[in-house]
């Protein structure tokens, strides 16, 4: 672990990430980091003046991970010396938290920690909604996608207005953003029209549009979620027609071995008349569900990307949104091959320049955060020419 | 913007109201209407006109009661139908303010004292971030109070006059609408109108507010609004609640502005007591003054104390009374806020003598003559400079004299533990209906610092077999604001078989 963040862990371009910009602000040295340590030691509140004394720490206490909180309006490492009234977060980016496990009554393939290629679908699934929905309607443009390194992925929106959102408008944005409602005990976990069996807001219908096809390929193809007999017997309990149940379970019950596609068939058939029936278990099944604390609240501490996974070694890489379909979490690379890689390529070319992770399968995803702070230094020279002009 | 005078006159701070104030009394006191030719006032100019000292006291007096009934009403759960009740009746007596069609009104003044009372009180309630989230939040209900009942015309004009920087919009002109909508709606709306508004034909029209959707972040987290590249557009329907939201907003922003001018206002020595004095009404509410007994009445005798104590006293003296009968004295501060209690409640300077000789038994006459007595008499206005004291009022106990390790004056209710103020409501009103199970709620509104409405909830469950219901306080929803008007308003209830004289609760 130590050797992965000596060599490997991209200390430079995580602080322009979240520096915005070449020399430390308030960004970067009024920021909390959050070290856990072996045997579950949590030491908050350290900050940084620069990326170089970062680097230290962690290559001092060798943390198992460590996450990124909200820049204060004082440094974080001063806390005990500040008044409590001078002492509080003030910007910080939105972060959403998808994760498999919040699947688990819908998803048979896997449960619990597990993932594997078909039930990525679900995560697929959420962040074309998610992402469309972000930068379409809320008009942010400083998205990074990054896999948490084991069942679930992470949003970090950098814009500036992202970064100055209070408490209660990052509240008001997961509200928007949620659908999915109540616990285990709710059957019908999807109540968002306008007015009983009105219409969907118009957001809403929108993802209603994006998730339909998802819904066929993963609901019905993959993970064929209404074959078994408890599958379509939730499925029933879906529908407010008595009768319609009746007839369906009827049917279905008789069927040995009937198929989602075919059961789906038969509700809409029934569902004719009542098509927000049928898009409301469309959403149900496959609408995004947030961990709604993440994102409500600025002083929440998220991992830090490319952090290691401790159970499955995994980097916490960042993706690219629009080719998440194809994205296989089995094949981000672990700890062990990239310092693996990182061995053999020295001895091959043990003069290399350059950092090391550019000898590893590491690097295109270093890269693709490079880009990333690219559009961030562009916004940030534009904002400045903007206020040069104004004066 | 429309914030022009407050926000940018950074040369004209909010403490210049009353710089001039008394030293030059030449201020207009027809104020013509021009100057307020709305009855809804967004208070975004702050009054260019002298004010002298009492009218700055006064005005703000009054618009505290309005906002402390409005504060209570929200801590008891009022519907919105019965806070709306209760704070126009509010208003009616203290912070009246008539519509243009009102006739032989003096709107004007009426108006002016409103906006002098507001800019006031912001003076007073910057100061933490407590009060100034308290006031915020009492300010906009009243807002929306009145706003809810102003003349659909006039609120019309009041509105047109606004300018939020909130651009008009047809749905129409948002051109990628038709992807995502059923046919029905395309043509005019960016949002369903809801059935409540089917019958409305200016839900119709299309016409949508643009505003950034942090502004109406509200409406945004019930997708209420459409939302597009991070505008909002805010169908018709839903315009009050921006206006509202906008009202907050520019509200807060100029506390906190307030708040960093202040210092500069404590050179004025006069203004400061009254400003402190303000914001502590907000604790226990604004009382009527109790400073003498009752014109007419039964004489009440030094023997009857106790009986009335057990009977009709508030938590506060019964507890006094208590710690007088067990241990045979009192403290000095105990000794003022039992004394002066009971001179209002009617007891004779006669009386009180002989009550207090009684109570202090473990002590010689010549002591009690020579230590006790003449500040018996003092606090009668017998001695010293003759002054009629008033009894103390919740506020004054609650913020005054804070009470040490072995006092026993103050409020149970903001100066017990939790469990011992629980043990002692039950000890001292169970045999009056209270029971173990209101004190959740009762102890919730304690730890919310809502002392008086905990106080006023014990006076009502204790008072229900008189006929009390929930919510009706001393009468009228009114919450208790002084132990005096506790203990007049529970005799009252007993009816005269007791020998109470009527008494009016409200002086
Ligand atoms: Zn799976």
């Amino acid at each position: 672990m130590l050797a992965f963040y000596r060599m490997l862990y991209p200390f430079k371009p995580i602080f322009k990430w979240l520096n915005h910009e070449q020399a430390p602000t308030k960004l970067f040295t009024h920021r909390e980091f959050a070290f856990t340590l072996q045997g579950d030691v949590y030491l908050r509140y350290n900050s940084f003046n620069t990326a170089d004394e970062l680097k230290k720490q962690v290559c001092a206490l060798n943390p198992t991970r460590f996450e990124i909180g909200p820049m204060y309006t004082a440094k974080p490492k001063d806390k005990k010396t500040v008044r409590p009234a001078a002492f509080s977060p003030l910007k910080r980016e939105l972060v959403f938290d998808i994760d498999m496990t919040d699947y688990d009554s819908i998803r048979t393939c896997c449960s619990g920690a597990g993932i594997c290629r078909r039930c990525w679908g679900f995560i697929a699934a959420a962040v074309d909604v998610i992402d469309s929905a972000i930068t379409e309607q809320f008009g942010f443009k400083e998205l990074l996608w990054v896999y948490s390194g084991r069942r679930g992925i992470h949003l970090w929106i950098s814009d500036p207005e992202a970064m100055d959102l209070t408490d209660e408008q990052r509240k008001a944005i997961v509200g928007y953003l949620t659908v999915i409602e109540g616990g285990k005990e709710m059957r019908n976990k999807v109540n968002v029209r306008m007015g009983p069996r009105g219409p969907l807001p118009p957001s809403l219908q929108s993802a209603v549009n994006t998730l339909d096809n998802h819904f066929d390929d993963l609901i019905l193809d993959d993970q064929d979620c209404f074959r078994s007999d408890e599958g379509w017997e939730s499925l029933l309990q879906l529908i407010p027609d008595r009768k319609a149940v009746d007839t369906l379970r009827k049917n279905w019950s008789h069927a040995s071995q009937r198929s989602s596609k075919g059961a789906w068939a038969d509700l809409k058939k029934h569902m004719k008349d009542y098509p927000a029936v049928v898009d409301d278990i469309i959403l149900q099944y496959t609408y995004p569900r947030l961990d709604t604390e993440v994102s409500k609240h600025r002083n929440h501490l998220l991992k830090a990307p490319f952090c290691v996974h401790p159970k499955t070694g995994r980097v916490c890489v960042p993706v690219d949104a629009k080719k998440i379909h194809k994205f296989d979490p089995s094949r981000v690379p672990t700890v062990h091959q990239l310092l693996r890689e990182l061995d053999a390529g020295a001895s091959a070319d043990s003069a290399a320049g350059g950092s090391a992770w550019e000898r590893t399968s590491l690097k295109p995803y270093v890269e693709m955060l490079e880009r990333h702070n690219a559009t961030i230094s562009t916004r940030v020279r534009q904002d400045k020419i903007k206020q040069d002009k104004s004066w | 913007m429309y914030r022009s005078s407050e926000a940018q006159n950074s040369e004209t701070p909010p403490g210049q109201v009353q710089n001039h104030s008394h030293k030059h009394k030449h201020s207009d006191p027809h104020t013509h209407l021009g100057d307020y030719p709305h009855r809804l006032n967004f208070y975004d100019k702050a009054p260019q006109f002298d004010v002298t000292l009492e009218e700055f006291e006064a005005s703000a007096l009054d618009r505290l009661r309005v906002l402390a009934e409005i504060e209570s009403s929200i801590a008891r759960n009022r519907t919105w139908e019965e806070l709306k009740d209760m704070t126009t009746k509010q208003c009616r007596k203290y912070l009246c303010l008539d519509s243009n069609t009102a006739r032989s009104i003096d709107w004007a003044a009426q108006r002016r004292k409103d906006h002098i009372s507001h800019f006031v009180l912001r003076l007073a309630f910057c100061r933490s971030e407590e009060l100034r989230r308290r006031f915020i939040k009492a300010e906009t209900t009243l807002f929306k109070v009145r706003y809810e009942l102003d003349d659909t015309e006039e609120r019309r004009t009041f509105l047109s006059s606004l300018t939020f920087g909130w651009e008009e919009v047809n749905a129409s002109e948002v051109k990628d609408v038709d992807k995502n909508f059923p046919e029905a709606e395309k043509l005019v709306n960016l949002v369903p109108v809801p059935p409540k508004y089917k019958d409305k034909p200016e839900c119709y029209k299309g016409l949508y507010y643009k505003v950034k959707w942090t502004k109406v972040s509200e409406l945004v987290e019930k997708r209420k609004v459409f939302l597009k590249g991070g505008y909002a557009y805010v169908p018709i329907w839903e315009r009050d609640g921006i206006i509202f939201q906008e009202f907050e907003t520019f509200l807060t922003g100029q506390l906190e502005l307030t708040a960093k001018r202040l210092p500069r206002l404590d050179e004025d020595t006069r203004l400061v007591p009254i400003l402190d004095n303000l914001s502590q009404g907000f604790l226990a509410g604004v009382s009527t003054e109790w400073a003498s007994a009752p014109a007419s009445g039964d004489e009440i005798r030094a023997e009857m104390i106790d009986d009335l104590a057990k009977n009709h006293f508030p938590m506060c003296m019964r507890n006094i009374h208590e710690s007088l009968m067990r241990d045979r004295h009192l403290k000095h501060f105990g000794r003022l806020q039992y004394g002066l209690f009971l001179k209002v409640l009617g007891v004779s300077i006669e009386e009180a003598i002989v009550f207090w000789r009684k109570s202090f038994s473990g002590i010689t006459d010549d002591k009690f003559n020579k230590e006790y007595k003449y500040n018996i008499r003092h606090s009668y206005g017998l001695e010293g400079k003759r002054a009629n004291y008033p009894a103390k009022s919740c506020q004054q106990i609650l913020v005054a004299d804070k009470p040490g390790p072995s006092d026993c004056h103050g409020c149970p209710y903001r100066h017990f533990a939790p469990e011992n103020l629980e043990s002692a409501l039950l000890s001292s009103y169970a045999s009056h209906g209270l029971s173990s199970t209101d004190l959740p709620a009762i102890m919730h509104n304690v730890k919310e610092g809502h002392y008086h409405v905990a106080c006023t909830r014990v006076f009502e469950i204790t008072h229900a077999s008189k006929g009390v219901k929930k919510g009706e306080g001393v009468g009228g929803g009114e919450s208790i604001t002084h132990p005096n008007q506790y203990a007049a308003r529970s005799r009252e209830l007993s009816g005269p078989s007791e020998g109470d004289a009527r008494m009016e609760v409200e002086s």
